[in-house]
């Protein structure tokens, strides 16, 4: 009965793994060796501090990052002076003062990042009319996160004959429909490393994923840590509850 | 309760009290000595499994409830803070998040159970049905409680369920104004939501305590289907179950705890890490996994019903599919009435096994048709052709096939007792 049972399972488990083609075929993004990946995974700090630079030099004059603050940068090894000095870079609008008025003062560790845009609208007018997301989330809110997102910076090609493009529309083999508003973010060289990284787009591509997967989940690397200890109780409380459950049943069977 | 002739406890404090309240007599009637059939397998254990996942989603919603907002400016942001800057409150999150998915697998389970050993047979048919209102309760739980974090999928989801009712004849409109408080899935809409998915749990317990109640009136079924009729046949509550229940609960804690550390955001929704976005429809708006084969119903019906060769239409496809799907369940309470086999358990009962093992089948193959887009194909066939005969199959199941076995099926001989099915 139990192998009837389990075969009739598996084979509507396998049901699920009958291809089915949906319309507008996606090329799924090839996957990349991650850090952060498995039961052990851990951030990668040097790729991350190099990913936030990409983000700071690159991506933030059109991307904001509304749910990370300053403060939050300790986690990619920098201490609090490095995040003062950080922060200190920015402008932030505060008030009203005693007087009643707004004014501008350096961003602190407590501020979150500074938008490039006061607002959507603002944001869409300057780009073609597409909205840039804010990337704080990014990687969770999109399939296979991590892939995709180095997917779509690495992705971008000539259309294929017959597809002709608007202006303000790029070719990217990994975006959804392929026409995507953001033109090529990256190139090689644009962002200088001082670690003696390589500075070319594979590589900024996958130092800004992963200072991103940090920034959706910042737990990431806690909770992964936390979850073995849980495991590990959960295992030996199990193993001593099946011997007692068996010692106490030793007499009815 | 167990107001009757009561034994004296050693222990005076608890001999105070029992005196004066007989809680210690009832739970050790209830619980300690309560006789209970010796041969259970696993599947009995998911009755306790899914109290368990009920006290967690409890607990664990009180405590996200205490950090959040529910305002439509502010309900993703505040969902946002929990993961970020309340201590623990990421693992809170994702304890209730996956806990939802492991209390309907444990139910699942515990379901297919009652139907698999026909535990819903005469005389646990209120037990059963009871077991039906939990599950419908769950259901307008968890749908709710979704719709909480306001990201696209709560959104959308909940757009296109409450537009269900308005398939409703006469009264269909009213209800969705009613269930919205406005004119669209607004903010009236989540704050109702809010208070009722902090409401059912409660009235969720409640009824399962009518359901143990009744449990404890006619006494668990069992793998044999045959009640017990000597003392070789049953065992005390305690500890043989006890240890037994705790031992299968920490085998799925392990299961549960490998997602909630390793695989958070698996069972979930990429979309609903966007904000809602009224002006946005995703691509491709899919319900929780527990509700796909539902949702394949619904979707299965895509004609409109009415009388052949006139335009008239009395069940437009709308109404027909959502129909279809509150019928499904609908069903299930009649199940006792449309499986009226004088044997229970499926052991002894070859082709009745066969159908519902072909039903499981079926219904997991739903949840994946449920899953795809409307317009997907499987090989040169609409997917929903496939959709429609999982329904029709679903159906039949209950309206043909059951009752037909209940007159048709011999059945295997029974053994003499529990005692002598467990000696083989
Ligand atoms: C010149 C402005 C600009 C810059 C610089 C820029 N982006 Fe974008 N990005 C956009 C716009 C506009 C969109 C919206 C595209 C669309 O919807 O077609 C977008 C979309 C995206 C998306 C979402 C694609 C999807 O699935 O919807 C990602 C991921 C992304 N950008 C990452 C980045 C990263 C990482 C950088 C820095 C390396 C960056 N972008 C730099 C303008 C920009
Ligand atoms: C909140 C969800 C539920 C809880 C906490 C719960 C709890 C329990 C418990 C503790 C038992 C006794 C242990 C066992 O036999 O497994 C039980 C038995 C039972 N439950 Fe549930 N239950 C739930 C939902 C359901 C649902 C949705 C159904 C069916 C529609 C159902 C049908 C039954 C039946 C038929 C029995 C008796 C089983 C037998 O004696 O063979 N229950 N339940």
């Amino acid at each position: 009965m139990k192998t009837t049972i389990l075969s009739l399972m598996v084979l509507s488990l396998m049901a699920f793994s009958v291809p089915v083609m949906a319309s507008g075929d996606v090329e799924h993004p090839p996957h990349q060796h991650w850090h952060f990946n498995g039961m052990t995974g851990q951030f990668d700090k040097a790729a991350m501090q190099r990913g936030l630079k990409v983000y700071r030099e690159v991506c933030s004059a059109c991307h904001s990052m509304k749910r990370v603050a300053y403060r939050n940068l300790v986690d990619l090894g920098y201490t609090e002076d490095q995040v003062k000095n950080i922060a200190a870079e920015y402008t932030v609008t505060d008030g009203p003062n005693d007087e009643g008025e707004m004014f501008d003062r350096p961003a602190r560790p407590s501020d979150h990042f500074v938008s490039p845009y006061p607002n959507e609208n603002a944001a869409k007018a300057v780009n073609n009319g597409a909205l840039p997301p804010d990337l704080s989330l990014i990687v969770k809110a999109r399939h296979d996160g991590p892939n995709y997102v180095f997917g779509i910076l690495t992705g971008y090609e000539e259309p294929p004959h017959g597809h002709e493009l608007l202006p303000g529309q790029n070719w990217n083999k990994y975006m959804p429909g392929h026409v995507i508003a953001m033109a090529p973010p990256l190139s090689d060289g644009v962002v200088a490393y001082d670690d003696g990284s390589p500075q070319t787009v594979e590589q900024y591509a996958h130092d800004v994923v992963n200072f991103l997967v940090w920034a959706a989940d910042p737990y990431l690397e806690a909770r992964k840590r936390l979850g073995i200890s849980v495991l590990i109780f959960l295992l030996v409380f199990t193993g001593i509850m099946y011997s007692v459950k068996k010692k106490i049943w030793s007499d009815v069977h | 309760m167990a107001s009757g002739p009561r034994e004296k406890f050693d222990n005076p404090v608890v001999e105070w009290i029992d005196s004066r309240l007989p809680v210690f007599t009832l739970m050790n009637k209830e619980y300690g000595v309560f006789p209970t059939p010796k041969n259970f397998n696993y599947f009995w254990n998911f009755g306790a499994i899914a109290m368990f996942m009920l006290v967690t989603m409890i607990v664990s919603g009180i405590v996200l409830a205490m950090h959040y907002t529910a305002n439509v400016g502010m309900a993703f942001d505040s969902v946002e803070r929990i993961m970020r800057d309340v201590n623990g409150g990421w693992l809170i999150r994702y304890i209730h998040m996956n806990g939802a998915s492991f209390f309907f697998i444990a139910v699942f389970i515990h379901m297919f159970r009652g139907m698999y050993y026909g535990s819903y047979k005469q005389p646990r048919e209120l037990l059963w049905i009871l077991g039906v209102v939990i599950f419908l309760l769950m259901m307008a739980t968890a749908f709710m409680g979704y719709v909480l974090p306001w990201g696209q999928m709560s959104y959308w989801g909940a757009t296109v369920i409450t537009n269900l009712f308005s398939a409703i004849p006469l009264v269909g409109e009213k209800i969705v104004t009613l269930l919205w408080g406005g004119f669209s899935v607004d903010n009236p809409t989540l704050n109702r939501f809010f208070a009722l998915h902090y409401l059912m749990p409660f009235v969720i317990f409640a009824v399962v305590f009518l359901h143990v109640w009744a449990l404890h009136v006619t006494g668990s079924n069992n793998p044999a289907g045959i009640e017990p009729k000597t003392k070789k046949d049953t065992l005390p509550f305690h500890p043989y179950y006890t240890m037994k229940d705790t031992f299968g609960l920490l085998v799925f804690i392990i299961v549960y705890a490998l997602f909630v550390f390793y695989a958070p955001d698996y069972l979930g929704h990429p979309d609903n890490y966007t904000p809602a976005n009224p002006l946005v429809t995703p691509a491709h708006i899919v319900p929780e996994w527990y509700f796909l084969p539902f949702y394949a119903m619904l979707r299965a019906i895509t004609f409109d019903i009415g009388i052949p060769f006139t335009d008239i239409t009395i069940i437009s496809a709308k109404l027909g599919g959502v129909l279809t799907m509150f019928g499904s369940i609908a069903l299930l309470i009649l199940l006792p009435w449309l499986d009226t086999h004088p044997i229970r358990s499926a052991r002894y009962r070859p082709l009745f096994r066969t159908f519902l093992l072909l039903f499981v089948v079926v219904f997991v193959f739903l949840g994946y048709v449920g899953s795809q887009p409307a317009d997907a194909t499987l090989g040169p066939l609409p997917l929903s052709v496939f959709g429609l005969l999982g329904t029709a199959y679903y159906y039949g199941f209950f309206l043909v096939i059951l009752p037909w076995l209940s007159k048709n099926e011999k059945g295997r001989d029974l053994p003499a007792s529990i005692h002598e099915s467990v000696l083989g």
